[in-house]
C-alpha cells in the first residue's frame, strides 16, 4: 500500500469533517476520492499532503509514518484547484521552483523542465507569466510543477473543478494518458460522478466524514455497498419500495410475473436516451431505454404498461 | 450610468482646487521664496556646519527608522493576516495608535520612560552607558513610533488579497518557511512594501513634535533638519529656512516620483 490513512478523525470546531477515516490507496494506481460537496474529501487529501494535521489517527506514506511531517517532507505534489500558480514567475521557473529549491545543477534542471514542459504541451509557453495563459494552460503547469521533483505521491484537489465543461473532459482523458505515461501513485478528489467513473481504478466514495464505499467503478455502479452510494454514482429510480436504476427496468404491454402495473404519463427523448415515466398508484417510476429498444416496442402517454427490473439488476432496499 | 457632463467637470475643477490650495500653491511658494535671491541661500545652508550635521543626522535617523520599521511592518502584517491568536485584534489596533497621538505626546511619553534622570527606565540604561534622550536613540525610537503604522497599511491588504494558496504549494515542492517568505510571499507584497518603504521615509524625514522634545536640541548633537527649519525661522533667518524646507520636500518629492516611476503600470503585474 502506497498510502495507509487509519482512524483519522479531524474536526473544525465543532464540525467533524472526518470521522475515524480508514483507507489504503494502492501504489501507482489513480484513485478518486468521490462524494458531494462539504463531505471531507478535500479534508482527507490535505491530511494526506500534511496542509491539516488530523486531530486524531495516523498516515503512512510509502509504509513510512508521516503523520507528523511537515508538507515539505513528505515527497507528495499536490495540484490546487484554483492552479496556486506562482505569478510573479514565468511558466518555466514555475515548473523548476521544486528542482531549485532543492539545488539540483542548472544543467539537470533545465533537462527536466523541457521534458516536462513537453509532456504537458506547454513548450512554447515557457517564457509567459500564468496570468497569459488560460485555465486549462495554468492547471496543465501547476501539474508539471507538481511532478518536476518526482513526488511518491501526487495529490489533486479538484483539479478540473474551476474549468468549462469542454476543458474539463479534455483534461480528464488527458490526466488518464498522462497517468499511464508516468504511474506515480494519484489521488484526485471529484465532486463528479462521471469523472471519476471515466478517470479512476478505484473509487473511494467519501460522506459526511465516512468512507462509504471502495471498489473498481463497475463495482461500485454494480454492486452499490448502501442507497447513498447507488444515488450518487448514478441515476435511480423506485420501483415497489426498492431502489433501481432506470436502465435495468423493462416495459412490457402485457401482464408478467413480479411485475407493477401502471399507466405511462410522459415520454421524452433526450439525445440517444427515451425516458419514460410510468404512473403506478400514487408514485411514479422512471424508465430510460436506448432510442433502438423504444422504436422496437413503442408505448404512448395513456397506454396500461407493466414495469419490472431486469434479471440480475441490482436493487436496493 | 455616467454623470452628467457638467457634474463630471465641477468635481474635477473643486478637487483640483482644493488641492491646489492646499498642496500645491503653498509648496511651490516654498520653492520661490528659497530661489528669491538665486540659489545663493541654498548654497549658504549648504556652507553651514551645522546644517550640514543636522541634515546627515536626519537622514541616518530616517534610514535606520525606515529599516527598523520595514522588518517590524512586514512582520506584523504576517502576523495580523496569517495567524489568529488571542489578543490579534488588540494588536491590530495598536499598530494604528501612532496615527492618532499627537508627536508631542509620543515625546513627552519616551522621555517619562527613558529619560536619564527621573525616567522609568532611562537611569538604568544610563549607568549601562546607553543614553536615549538627548541623544540619537531616543530620536530614532520617537521617528520609528510615529511612522509605524504606514508599512503595515499598506501590506495587510495585499496579503489578504494574494491569500495562501501559492505559499502553500511552495510547501509541498518542498520550500521551508524562509524560502517560502523569500521566493513567493516577499515578491507578491514588494510593490506595497515599498510604497510602505516610501512614505515611512517621507514621515521620518519631516518628523517634527516628537523629535524636539526628545532631541533635547543641541546644536551640532542632536538638533534635526526639521529643528534647524524652525530654528532659522525663530531667529529671522528666513532665507536658510525656506532653503531647509524646500531640500526636505524635495527629497520626499523626488521619492515618491521614482517608485511612481519604477511600478509596473496597474493590472498588468500587480500582487
Amino acid at each position: 500500500m502506497s498510502i495507509r490513512v487509519r482512524n483519522v478523525t479531524k474536526r473544525f470546531g465543532d464540525f467533524v469533517a472526518l470521522n475515524d477515516v480508514s483507507v489504503d490507496v494502492p501504489s501507482g494506481g489513480l484513485t478518486a476520492l468521490l462524494g458531494p460537496s462539504g463531505g471531507g474529501k478535500s479534508t482527507l487529501l490535505r491530511v494526506i499532503a500534511g496542509l491539516e494535521p488530523p486531530d486524531e489517527g495516523s498516515v503512512h506514506i510509502d509504509g513510512a509514518e508521516a503523520t507528523h511531517l511537515s508538507p515539505q517532507r513528505r515527497g507528495v505534489g499536490f495540484v490546487f484547484q484554483h492552479y496556486a500558480a506562482f505569478k510573479h514567475l514565468t511558466v518555466r521557473r514555475n515548473v523548476a521552483f521544486g528542482l531549485e529549491i532543492r539545488k539540483r545543477p542548472r544543467d539537470e534542471v533545465r533537462a527536466r523542465v523541457d521534458e516536462l514542459l513537453e509532456l504537458v504541451h506547454l513548450t512554447q509557453f515557457g517564457d509567459r507569466l500564468p496570468s497569459q495563459l488560460s485555465g486549462g494552460q495554468r492547471q496543465r503547469m501547476a501539474l508539471a510543477r507538481a511532478l518536476a521533483p518526482q513526488p511518491r505521491v501526487l495529490l489533486l484537489d479538484e483539479p478540473f473543478g474551476a474549468l468549462d465543461a469542454n476543458v474539463r473532459k479534455e483534461l480528464r482523458e488527458w490526466l488518464r494518458r498522462l497517468h499511464d505515461e508516468v504511474h506515480v501513485t494519484t489521488v484526485f478528489v471529484t465532486h463528479d460522478q462521471e469523472e471519476a467513473l471515466e478517470v479512476a481504478d478505484e473509487i473511494v466514495v467519501v460522506n459526511e466524514g465516512r468512507v462509504e464505499q471502495v471498489g473498481t467503478p463497475d463495482e461500485l455502479y454494480d454492486r452499490p455497498a448502501n442507497d447513498f452510494v447507488m444515488r450518487f454514482l448514478g441515476p435511480v429510480t423506485e420501483l415497489g419500495g426498492v431502489l433501481v436504476r432506470p436502465h435495468d427496468l423493462v416495459l412490457s404491454t402485457d401482464p408478467c410475473p413480479e411485475s407493477v402495473e401502471g399507466i405511462v404519463e410522459r415520454v421524452s427523448r433526450v439525445g440517444f436516451e427515451v425516458r419514460i415515466v410510468v404512473r403506478t398508484g400514487d408514485r411514479t417510476v422512471l424508465v430510460t431505454q436506448p432510442r433502438s429498444q423504444f422504436l422496437a416496442a413503442r408505448v404512448e402517454a395513456g397506454d396500461r404498461v407493466w414495469v419490472r427490473a431486469e434479471v440480475g439488476a441490482r436493487v436496493t432496499a | 450610468m455616467r454623470e452628467p457632463r457638467w457634474f463630471r467637470i465641477t468635481l474635477r475643477t473643486v478637487v483640483t482646487a482644493y488641492l491646489f490650495l492646499l498642496v500645491a500653491w503653498p509648496l511651490s511658494l516654498v520653492a520661490q521664496r528659497t530661489f528669491a535671491d538665486g540659489v545663493g541661500d541654498l548654497v549658504g545652508i549648504f556652507e553651514d556646519p551645522d546644517v550640514l550635521h543636522a541634515l546627515r543626522l536626519t537622514v541616518v535617523v530616517a534610514v535606520v527608522s525606515v529599516v527598523l520599521n520595514t522588518v517590524f511592518g512586514v512582520g506584523v502584517s504576517l502576523l495580523l493576516v496569517r495567524h489568529r491568536f488571542p489578543g490579534r485584534r488588540v494588536l491590530d489596533l495598536l499598530v494604528d495608535l501612532p496615527l492618532a497621538v499627537s508627536p508631542i505626546v509620543v515625546g513627552l511619553a519616551l522621555v517619562l520612560v527613558y529619560g536619564g534622570r527621573d525616567g522609568w527606565f532611562g537611569p538604568t540604561l544610563e549607568s549601562m552607558g546607553l543614553r536615549v534622550i538627548y541623544s540619537t536613540p531616543g530620536i530614532v525610537m520617537a521617528t520609528v513610533f510615529v511612522a509605524l503604522p504606514l508599512v503595515v497599511r499598506e501590506v495587510v491588504p495585499v496579503l489578504e488579497e494574494v491569500g495562501v494558496e501559492q505559499e502553500r504549494a511552495a510547501q509541498t515542492l518542498g520550500a521551508n518557511a524562509w524560502q517560502t517568505f523569500r521566493r513567493i510571499t516577499l515578491p507578491s507584497i514588494r510593490w506595497a512594501v515599498l510604497y510602505g518603504v516610501v512614505l515611512s521615509l517621507a514621515r521620518s524625514l519631516g518628523e517634527f513634535g516628537a523629535v524636539k522634545v526628545v532631541s533635547g536640541n543641541l546644536l551640532g548633537q542632536t538638533r534635526t533638519a526639521t529643528l534647524v527649519v524652525e530654528e532659522k525661522y525663530l531667529n529671522f533667518d528666513k532665507g536658510g529656512a525656506y532653503a531647509t524646507a524646500f531640500l526636505l520636500a524635495l527629497i520626499a518629492v523626488a521619492c515618491i516620483v521614482a517608485v511612481a516611476a519604477l511600478r509596473p503600470r496597474e493590472g498588468s503585474d500587480r500582487t
